[in-house]
């Protein structure tokens, strides 16, 4: 256990650039962005008179019950925007983490150094896997949420110099909600991005060279020659299922979210979500997300990812720098 | 004595050529061989075969393990050092002891820390900037303070400059090596390993041409310095070698009888290179 945590801080230690300061770095250029935007805000609102304290008092003392719920949504929507960015980074990062994974130390020979200390393989791999889905999303969902918060407290600042009570705007917000939905997500990203990650290390570790294109040519080659025979009407599925099944699962659902987008199950919930005007934090409401734990596209996928990375572990076993 | 590597057998094929063929040998605890060849003679394949890092043929028991399937047993008796650069460039001084303190049941860190006290590295220097000197320094304090039973060595010293290869071999000897140790090492520089070395090997193709021990080198090759007149007596006795200096010739003769050679000339000890050389006469032809 002692030699695992060791093993996944040496991880930590090796992509610390990608693991930490990418969200850090992503997060404070939207924010610096937003600040920017309301700077500029306030001096075309100052030269026009828009934003006199005045208007803005009486919008809020107009506003219904409805329009109160739009606000508290709209102020939702700034603490998780900064996720949402810092998400898609992260998804990048933990792809290219994955290609590099078992193929970086052979191109440069330290696997020679790592194989001459007594470690077992299967704890590599699986310290690898555990940086990717684990740790990486949770120091993203936590960077997500300091800058989201750092972004509705900003909000609240200039608000409140506007006169407006911003206090009382921010309970309409629901800062609690989105930070556990958002922790309680981290699980299930690391269920869905399973087969993902174990393509991308499996294409890490068998690579002689150039690994992200053999981890991108060859599903999408495949898909084409399907869609070009049409293989695929044998199995009375359609290419198309190929493409989102296999080809967009293998190398997107590192992206936090694809779940959303990969399953049409939830997409369809997503349209009636959005066409309804309804929170936005009921997109990762856990009670929503989780019943994708009763989908067999869901375990498949587990299953599939765990195979794969129990050939990963062969392949190490007999991998060196040549 | 009892053995460290026992291998018989011991055969890996790539595609179509032989890297080891049929190698048949023990190696004891206690002693320092070395591992000499040409490039491409499989001293490399022989190792790694030896850390279970590659595959192979025969029977190989490296202390009571099979590195095939026991190599995580048998990685904490062993330490490597391939070459001086294989230290993962990002890590720092600090992480690298860090890890493995935390890793190695047999790490001694107060030993490791004593080694990188007398060097000039820094605890939050990364490998990339450092030369491939003190990389070395830094691979050597992290495997001494390790005790093991086996020390492998490929090419330890390869770029280095002279001061830091004969301070690698004298922290090693002085520092590291005792009888309930062994070392294996493979180097290109005989020269300068030939008197710490206790054991020679040398290996052709993927075959062992000569395995024995110093003492044993010195009883059986003989080289003689042969004035002219005297040379063709001592072609007659096929030495294995002949070479010409300042007008006289000097012969390399394996298992010659010793009172005979007194008689053409000064009998004295091959150097190892010499005897290498001779050896492997038209590898690369």
């Amino acid at each position: 256990m002692k030699t695992f945590f060791w093993l996944v801080k040496r991880e930590y230690w090796e992509n610390r650039g990608g693991f930490l300061w990418a969200p850090i770095i992503t997060g404070g250029i939207f924010l610096l962005l937003n600040i920017m935007g309301i700077i500029a805000a306030e001096v075309i609102g100052a030269r026009h008179g828009v934003l006199a304290n005045g208007n803005l008092n009486s919008l809020v003392a107009h506003a219904n019950a409805g329009d109160m719920a739009d606000v508290g949504n709209a102020l939702d929507v700034a603490l998780l925007s900064s996720m949402w960015l810092i998400s898609i980074v992260m998804g990048f990062v933990v792809l290219f983490y994955c290609l590099g994974s078992l193929y970086d130390d052979r191109r440069d020979r330290s696997i020679l150094f790592w194989k001459s200390l007594p470690i077992s393989n299967i704890s590599t791999v699986l310290s690898k896997v555990v940086s990717a889905t684990v740790v990486a999303p949770v120091i993203a969902v936590i960077a997500g949420i300091v800058f989201g918060m750092l972004q509705l407290l900003i909000f609240t600042l200039v608000l409140s110099f506007h006169g407006i009570n911003a206090w009382q705007l921010l309970l309409l917000a629901h800062p609690v909600r989105a930070v556990l939905s958002s922790l309680c997500s981290i699980p299930l990203y690391a269920l869905f991005a399973l087969p993902a990650v174990g393509w991308l290390m499996f294409c890490s570790a068998w690579a002689r060279s150039k690994p992200f294109l053999w981890a991108v040519a060859t599903p999408a080659l495949t898909g084409l020659m399907l869609s070009w025979f049409g293989i695929m009407d044998l199995f009375n599925l359609s290419t198309s299922w190929f493409w989102s099944h296999v080809v967009l699962r293998v190398l997107i659902s590192v992206f936090p979210g694809s779940n959303l987008a990969l399953d049409d199950h939830n997409m369809t919930t997503y349209i009636s979500i959005s066409s309804r005007g309804q929170s936005p934090l009921s997109l990762i409401d856990p009670a929503q997300t989780y019943s994708e734990l009763s989908s067999p596209n869901l375990w498949i996928g587990v299953i599939a990812g765990i195979a794969l990375l129990a050939v990963v572990t062969w392949l190490r076993r007999t991998s060196d720098d040549s | 004595m009892n053995a460290v590597i026992t291998a018989s057998g011991l055969s890996k094929r790539y595609k179509n050529t032989h890297a080891l063929d049929q190698l048949n040998f023990q190696i004891d605890s206690g002693r320092i061989v070395g591992l000499i060849g040409p490039n491409g003679a499989g001293k490399t394949t022989a190792l790694k075969a030896i850390l279970g890092l590659t595959d192979f043929q025969g029977q190989l028991n490296v202390l009571g393990f099979d590195p095939r399937t026991q190599r995580n047993q048998l990685m904490e008796q062993v330490c490597f050092i391939a070459d001086v650069a294989v230290l993962p460039r990002w890590i720092r001084v600090r992480e690298a002891v860090d890890f493995v303190a935390n890793v190695h049941p047999r790490f001694d860190r107060a030993k490791c820390e004593a080694f990188l006290a007398r060097t000039k590295l820094q605890p939050e220097q990364r490998v990339k900037q450092m030369s491939k000197g003190m990389i070395v320094q830094l691979h050597l304090a992290l495997v001494m303070a390790i005790d093991a039973r086996l020390l492998v060595l490929d090419e330890p010293t390869l770029g280095l400059d002279i001061l830091y290869r004969k301070q690698f071999y004298q922290s090693l000897l002085e520092d590291y090596f005792d009888e309930n140790k062994t070392i294996i090492v493979t180097t290109h520089q005989v020269e300068e390993i030939e008197h710490i070395l206790t054991d020679l090997m040398f290996i052709r193709d993927g075959k062992i041409v000569l395995d024995a021990d110093m003492e044993a080198i010195g009883e059986r090759f003989a080289e003689v310095m042969v004035s002219a007149d005297k040379a063709a007596m001592a072609r007659q006795m096929s030495p294995l070698d002949e070479r010409q200096v300042f007008g006289k010739s000097i012969f390399l003769f394996d298992g010659a009888d010793r009172a005979v050679l007194e008689g053409l000339g000064e009998v004295r000890r091959p150097s190892v290179s010499d005897l290498f050389v001779a050896t492997m006469k038209g590898t690369y032809a």
